[in-house]
């Protein structure tokens, strides 16, 4: 790396050299059984200059071939966008703890096990469910060092856990599934398989709803896939800058009900999406974007907090190219109310789990709009059945404006959203 | 840049030297460039390269699989994959043979994208970009291109030894018009198998795209409801792709009683016009091939025939276990994945109406155009039109929002009541599945109506 940064120098302004690489294995199940194991290692060498102003960028998966990887950023910097930022000086970055080394030292029979047992306790409660599982770990180490003498790097470990079931009766498919991740080894698949044998009891029967409004209750899986995509671009600090975020010039004003806090938190220990700093090596911090209702950040990387007149959030992630502001791990506070005292509060409505196709929409504005692939109905206080052939849309900014109540326990949902259900009072519903 | 040619060679003996049923290996060398616009200014340019491979191995039913960029040692990596699919083998190995093939695949001549000078695909983009930026009440642009030239190498234990090349091209446009805290966006999706020049001329397209995004912001959404929809060629499409293409896939089905009685050859879906077809053996889209990433060479499959089902997308393992023909399918995204059953080019054959018919009879209905995105569950299915109009009394009528449509696959294909004659293939698309995406497919359909189609709305 250190040749390259120095190589790098002699033809640039700036360098910035960043190397990730991971060692990945999994168990699969398919069918109920484990089908396959797979390890996957790889590196990445991604090199960043600026040159006469201007920003260059190559990547390689091959470290040794330093000249060709100076000469494709070379290349791209007579292109490049005019650089506003300068690259971090040595800094101090936050303890945060996301590496536990009896990730690395499970055994991959330990996880097969894991794996079987997990499906074991959903086939108990459903013997004709057919499952899909897998049981990962990864290690995953990075590193960056810069022109300005800036560096940073950290190891980190993630053990994941998930199942997804199939039950087919006739024509008729009910889908169900959870996973969970943690930088801890997952030793115990109950509490995973807890939330599919849930799904499976409040499905068990079909229930139809009408085509009007009706109230709603979002549950985490909910909010992750109905609200939260809209939310990402508009808290973005990129979308902020173009103007095309519908929330972009209310900074400081109430959009959202004031029940709602929301913050993007990388320093929570030993969560998969924590981290010391991010891709450009900003150290992590805690920035709240929604309080008490109001807007009050937005997620900025470097360059685009340059444009905007503002700092780094510590928001620059690369997801395989060029880092850009983009969310970590997403928190919704909780509130006061149970999911049951939601539910018994609803005489007619919905208990939405998943829907299909939700990010298809105007998402920017805000729209989602999608078919409800696991959704309960709610009649007189109780959850009757499963809902299908249903589609329900919405607008973020209508629904998170006046929110009836917000759940008092959360979950982590994919590992970037932690948030209770939101309980709304109305959203449209087509069915046939 | 590594020799994966060299590599290669010496693997091709190594593979047969280790006690599984089956052993298979992939090489391959990428490179890749990328410019990127957000808004008036140029976002992100770069150029990278990749070498990779992997090992996959087979013994008594168990897959072990390895994938790695450093291609030192690869003794160790055929071991571990040997050791990981005995772990899991407890059944009795099953793939259809195929007859070893030995073939260097020569390149297709002149359509390298990386060969173009990165000044020349800036200048296009900026043309396009500057288009967009014309029209009033325009809020920002996004433009995403993207290419990729990749040699792949294919061996296995059974001495195929094959080597392919092939170049794709993205680009993908998007207009964003705002007013009054209203935003509405309006994209493009384009592709091809590598031909640059397929990239030019879209001027008129880009300006109508930049206008339709702005004229959305005084568009009404539709009401939520049941409506007889039409479909134009693209998003008919999308809708053959998800609503039957992911069901035509085996593995969904090999390994599922339940899902094999419905799945099983000879029902009845749709009318007798119907006819579906997946092949990856017509040159030049971009999901043909003459080989899979299982070496079995590309075949034709109708997946529907008169409306009946008669044929499905398989692997080896797929078409062994379910005592059918290997169809050709199984793909891998790139180095770092297994292949699995996959779609290539997916499309809807002609039929004989035409667009003017279609629409004659409908009284209150919706034409919806352009694809915006799309996602199964098998069962159900939605995707959404980037353009849509209301259709009253036989014509077309105001514009509105995005719709999004969805469905049961059961029912839906049989809800198809018209067929045009004006079948067009799409090459914007990208096909996710098992987390590998985006995997270059084309899809394509001529204009179809479907009676009582769930339209999401207000």
């Amino acid at each position: 790396m250190e040749n390259i940064l120095a190589q790098a120098k002699k033809v640039a302004e700036e360098a910035e050299v960043f190397l990730v690489s991971s060692e990945e294995t999994s168990a699969q199940f398919e069918a109920n059984r484990l089908k396959h194991i797979q390890s996957k290692q790889s590196t990445s060498l991604a090199l960043r200059i600026v040159r006469q102003g201007r920003l260059g960028y190559a990547a390689t998966t091959e470290p040794s071939d330093a000249q060709s990887l100076v000469d494709n950023a070379v290349a791209t910097a007579h292109f490049g966008m005019r650089v506003k930022f300068e690259l971090p000086s040595p800094a101090t970055y936050p303890q945060i703890d996301i590496f536990d080394p009896a990730v690395e030292s499970t055994s991959i029979e330990k996880m097969s096990e894991l794996g079987q047992e997990l499906i074991a306790l959903v086939t108990e409660h459903t013997p004709d469910i057919i499952c899909e599982a897998i049981v990962t770990k990864e290690i995953i180490s990075l590193r960056i060092i810069n022109s300005r003498g800036g560096q940073a790097s950290y190891r980190k470990s993630i053990f994941g856990l998930g199942i997804e079931g199939s039950l087919i009766r006739g024509t008729d498919m009910l889908f169900v599934g959870e996973s969970q991740s943690s930088c801890h080894p997952i030793t115990q698949p109950r509490e995973v398989a807890e939330v599919v044998l849930k799904q499976l009891e409040l499905a068990k029967n079909q229930a139809s709803v009408p085509t009007r409004q009706l109230p709603a209750i979002f549950t985490p899986r909910g909010v992750a896939n109905a609200l939260i995509p809209s939310l990402m671009m508009a808290f973005n600090g990129k979308t902020v800058l173009e103007g095309a975020s519908p929330i972009g010039n209310r900074l400081g004003q109430p959009v959202f009900d004031p029940k709602l806090w929301l913050w993007d938190d990388p320093t929570i220990a030993y969560r998969p999406h924590s981290r010391p700093c991010d891709d450009e090596g900003i150290p992590s911090q805690r920035t709240p974007l929604i309080e008490q209702g109001t807007v009050a950040n937005f997620l900025y990387d470097l360059q685009t907090a340059a444009l905007a007149g503002t700092k780094s959030t510590g928001n620059g992630s690369r997801g395989g190219g060029v880092p850009v502001p983009s969310p970590t791990a997403l928190i919704i506070a909780t509130g006061e109310t149970t999911l049951d005292e939601m539910v018994s509060d609803i005489k007619e409505g919905l208990v939405i789990e998943q829907l299909m196709g939700a990010e298809q929409g105007n998402i920017l504005g805000g729209d989602f709009s999608g078919n409800v692939l696991l959704g309960y109905k709610v009649e007189s206080g109780k959850i009757v059945g499963r809902v299908k052939n249903t589609m329900v849309s919405g607008n973020v900014y209508q629904v998170l404006k006046e929110v009836t109540a917000i759940g008092s326990e959360a979950e982590w949902v994919g590992g970037f959203l932690h948030t209770p259900p939101l309980y709304c009072p109305r959203l449209s519903v087509a069915s046939k | 840049m590594t020799n994966i040619q060299a590599i290669g060679r010496q693997l091709a003996e190594a593979v047969k030297g280790y006690s599984a049923d089956y052993i298979e290996a992939r090489l391959e060398e990428s490179q890749r460039s990328h410019i990127t616009y957000r808004g008036k200014e140029l976002e992100s340019v770069g150029q990278s390269t990749a070498v990779g491979g992997n090992i996959r191995a087979l013994v008594k039913g168990g897959w072990g699989f390895v994938s790695f960029n450093e291609l030192s040692d690869l003794p160790r990596r055929i071991e571990l994959a040997v050791k990981q699919a005995t772990l899991v083998g407890k059944e009795e190995s099953k793939l259809a043979p195929v007859e070893p093939i030995v073939d260097i695949v020569s390149p297709e001549t002149g359509n390298n994208p990386l060969t173009i000078p990165l000044a020349e695909k800036k200048q296009l983009l900026d043309e396009y970009n500057d288009i967009i930026w014309r029209t009033p009440k325009l809020q920002t642009s996004i433009i995403a291109y993207g290419d990729s030239h990749k040699k792949v190498i294919f061996l296995s234990s059974s001495g195929s030894y094959i080597q392919q090349q092939r170049s794709d091209i993205s680009l993908r446009l998007s207009a964003v018009a705002a007013e009054d805290g209203e935003v509405q966006q309006v994209g493009l999706s384009l592709g091809s198998r590598g031909d640059f020049s397929s990239m030019r001329g879209l001027h008129q397209p880009v300006e109508e795209m930049a206008r339709h995004a702005v004229e959305l912001l005084s568009a009404p959404q539709v009401k939520g409801g049941e409506y007889t929809v039409v479909l134009d060629p693209v998003l008919a499409g999308v809708f053959v792709h998800e609503a039957f293409g992911h069901l035509s896939e085996s593995d969904f089905v090999y390994e599922n009683d339940r899902l094999r009685q419905i799945m099983v050859l000879g029902k009845k879906f749709g009318s007798t016009e119907l006819n579906i077809v997946d092949t990856a053996a017509i040159p030049g889209l971009r999901g043909s091939y003459k080989y899979d990433d299982e070496g079995v060479p590309a075949t034709k499959t109708y997946l529907v025939r008169e409306g009946e089902l008669v044929g499905r997308l398989h692997s080896r393992e797929t078409a062994a276990k379910m005592g059918e023909k290997p169809t050709g399918n199984a793909r891998a995204i790139n180095y770092r994945f297994p292949p699995i059953v996959r779609m290539t080019n997916t499309y809807i054959e002609p039929g004989s109406a035409s667009f003017d018919e279609i629409i004659a009879d409908i009284k209150e209905g919706v034409y919806a155009k352009n694809w915006f995105g799309g996602t199964t569950s098998m069962e159900m299915f939605t995707f959404s039109a980037g353009e849509a109009y209301m259709i009253r009394h036989g014509k077309l009528a105001e514009p509105l929002r995005p719709v999004v449509l969805t469905g049961n696959v059961f029912t839906t294909l049989d809800n198809i009541d018209a067929i045009g004659n004006d079948l067009e293939m799409n090459q914007g698309g990208g096909c996710g599945k098992g987390g590998q995406m985006p995997l270059p497919v084309s899809n394509g359909s001529p204009h179809i109506r479907i009676r009582h189609c769930l339209v999401g709305g207000r």
